[in-house]
């Protein structure tokens, strides 16, 4: 895949001396679904909105699809929709009239029909006619994203989409997203909710404090990075790892109760039938056993403690 | 040129006016009649005839600039001070268009409301006084030059002003006293000396002065200087906007 927007060496420092971003370096590829991750105040709006032209890099350039944001940004800029963090809204136009105004805005001829698909795709149809302030807050969050769809851009930036949005509606909107994806549209988005980006990324990126921690595929991510834990729920109350079975670098758990073996499920060998022999060997029962794999959030949370 | 853009500010400039046309029209003319019937028709008819026009006559073109210096400033201050306010502007910033487009669809809205305001004053006021306008084309190029230089200036307060209260004081700290002071109610030629040399450092003045002599051909400057000044001050105000979008100055940081 080619990639569709490039950033080098972005820099920004805002006028109070705050570092927002430090030299970053990321390509998105065409037709991917990119999720950047990272804590409040890492840079990732601040990253956007200098590829959507609404802040002035300090230094470094972007361009989208080869043109440059600030050479060239009507190109780039026209071929990006953005959906901001913020629910900002001209409370008192209609529905219709602030998504076709978004349409004329990107130097696109008026067209009812595309306006209509984008309305019912995202449930808003049936309130055209009515005034932005008297819609729910996910009504509001799905306007903004009708209004960023109004052009039929190329690349969706979405700034948080689901903040905020009950479980249903973000489930509506990850098929909205996917189904952009199948079209051809490009997708960033950042996000809070690992759970958003396990469930919909090809890609992620993690940002904290300004700088670019990883980007990798996130099945390459979780497998790299993602550990799995066998835990066996003990017959008897152990106080210490038997000398026995020291190599394993077991944990024990629930005070005494369970018995936790961490392994690597690429590895040649997980250990887990060494394991289960050498207890029997040492006797120690077992009731029952469980395993569990590290979540992105888990892999998220040491990528960025480790940082630190 | 991105032309959709500009009619896309522009429509939704002009529909912001439909919605709130009690204060877009009708309170601006329901003032100016005010005036008519106090200065005009109440204490007007004691007062001599200046120049050999009625004084209900007289004050005719300088409550229409009044008006118009007044409304544009307003209709274009808010008009871009609103999406800073509520965040919208980000769209503005995000789409592909350039400052010119920006400032046209804005501006050009403005000035649309005002000149349209001022001729609604203009035949409003013909059922108060008799009126006679000399120079028609003049008169509409007065008042259109007048319409585009304030909301251009409306504009710049717009994106100068950080809060509600910044958006009223120089419309009125600054323009009314200037209008009041700049022969709206009388001829500067009534003044003392060393107050008419005064009264020449005030550019309303010379828009007022302007706008009467397409009226009634009388003038308390030259036509020509008129023209001069409001050329000179619509390219200050150009200038401003031009450094604005340069900088980013409070728009972009």
């Amino acid at each position: 895949m080619t990639s569709i927007i490039s950033v080098s060496d972005l820099s920004k420092t805002y006028a109070t001396g705050f570092q927002a971003l430090k030299s970053i370096n990321l390509d998105i590829l065409r037709g991917e679904i990119f999720a950047l991750l990272g804590p409040n105040g890492a840079g990732k709006t601040t990253l956007i909105s200098i590829i959507c032209g609404i802040v002035n890099a300090t230094e470094g350039s972007v361009s989208v699809d080869g043109h440059d944001i600030v050479s060239d940004y009507r190109a780039a800029r026209s071929m990006i929709g953005l959906v901001p963090q913020e629910l900002t809204t001209d409370a008192f136009e209609t529905v219709w009239n602030t998504v076709s105004f978004s349409r004329g805005l990107f130097g696109k001829a008026a067209n009812p029909a595309h306006i209509e698909y984008v309305l019912k795709a995202l449930s808003l149809w049936d309130k055209k006619d009515s005034q932005v302030m008297t819609l729910s807050g996910g009504m509001k969050r799905r306007l903004l994203i009708a209004k960023a769809l109004s052009h039929e851009p190329q690349i969706l930036f979405l700034d948080e989409p689901t903040a905020g949005v009950d479980v249903e509606l973000r489930k509506g909107m990850w098929e909205v997203v996917r189904t952009l994806r199948d079209s051809g549209v490009t997708i960033i988005l950042t996000t809070h909710y690992i759970e958003e980006a396990e469930e919909m990324a090809d890609r992620i990126g993690v940002i904290a404090r300004g700088e670019l921690i990883l980007v990798e595929n996130k099945d390459e991510l979780m497998n790299k990075l993602g550990k799995k834990q066998l835990v066996l729920h003990l017959h008897d109350r152990l106080d210490a790892v038997p000398e026995s079975l020291a190599a394993y670098g077991l944990e024990i758990g629930a005070d005494g109760q369970e018995l936790i073996f961490t392994y690597d499920t690429h590895a040649e060998r997980t250990g887990i039938t060494g394991l289960l022999r050498d207890m029997s060997d040492a006797g120690i029962g077992f009731s029952d056993l469980n395993t569990m794999q590290s979540s992105l959030e888990d892999i998220f949370v040491d990528v960025v403690r480790n940082t630190t | 040129m991105n032309l959709h853009a500009v009619k896309a500010i522009y429509l939704f400039e002009m529909a912001r006016a439909w919605r709130t046309l009690m204060q877009s029209i009708i309170a601006p003319v329901l003032s100016t009649s005010l005036y008519f019937v106090v200065f005009g028709a109440a204490i007007g008819s004691r007062i001599a005839q200046i120049d050999g026009v009625s004084y209900g006559a007289f004050i005719v073109p300088g409550l229409i600039m009044l008006s118009l210096m007044t409304l544009s400033i307003s209709n274009a201050s808010f008009g871009i001070y609103f999406p800073r306010f509520s965040g919208t502007i980000y769209e503005l910033l995000s789409a592909p268009v350039s400052p010119f487009e920006v400032v046209l669809g804005y501006v050009g809205a403005a000035a649309t409301k005002s000149v349209v305001l001022g001729l609604i004053i203009l035949a409003t006021a013909t059922l108060f006084v008799p009126l006679q306008i000399a120079h028609p084309v003049w008169m509409v190029v007065f008042l259109v030059l007048t319409a585009v230089t304030f909301s251009l200036f409306g504009f710049v307060i717009g994106i100068w002003a950080d809060g509600f209260e910044k958006l009223q004081v120089i419309p009125l700290l600054i323009i009314t006293p200037l209008t009041f002071l700049g022969g709206t109610f009388y001829s500067v030629n009534m003044l003392p000396p060393f107050w008419k040399t005064v009264t020449l450092f005030n550019p309303v003045v010379y828009l007022v002065s302007g706008f009467r002599w397409s009226f009634y051909e009388i003038s308390d400057v030259n036509v020509g200087v008129s023209i001069a000044m409001t050329l000179g001050f619509l390219g200050l105000c150009l200038a401003a906007v031009w450094w604005i979008f340069k900088t980013g100055y409070r728009l972009k940081t």
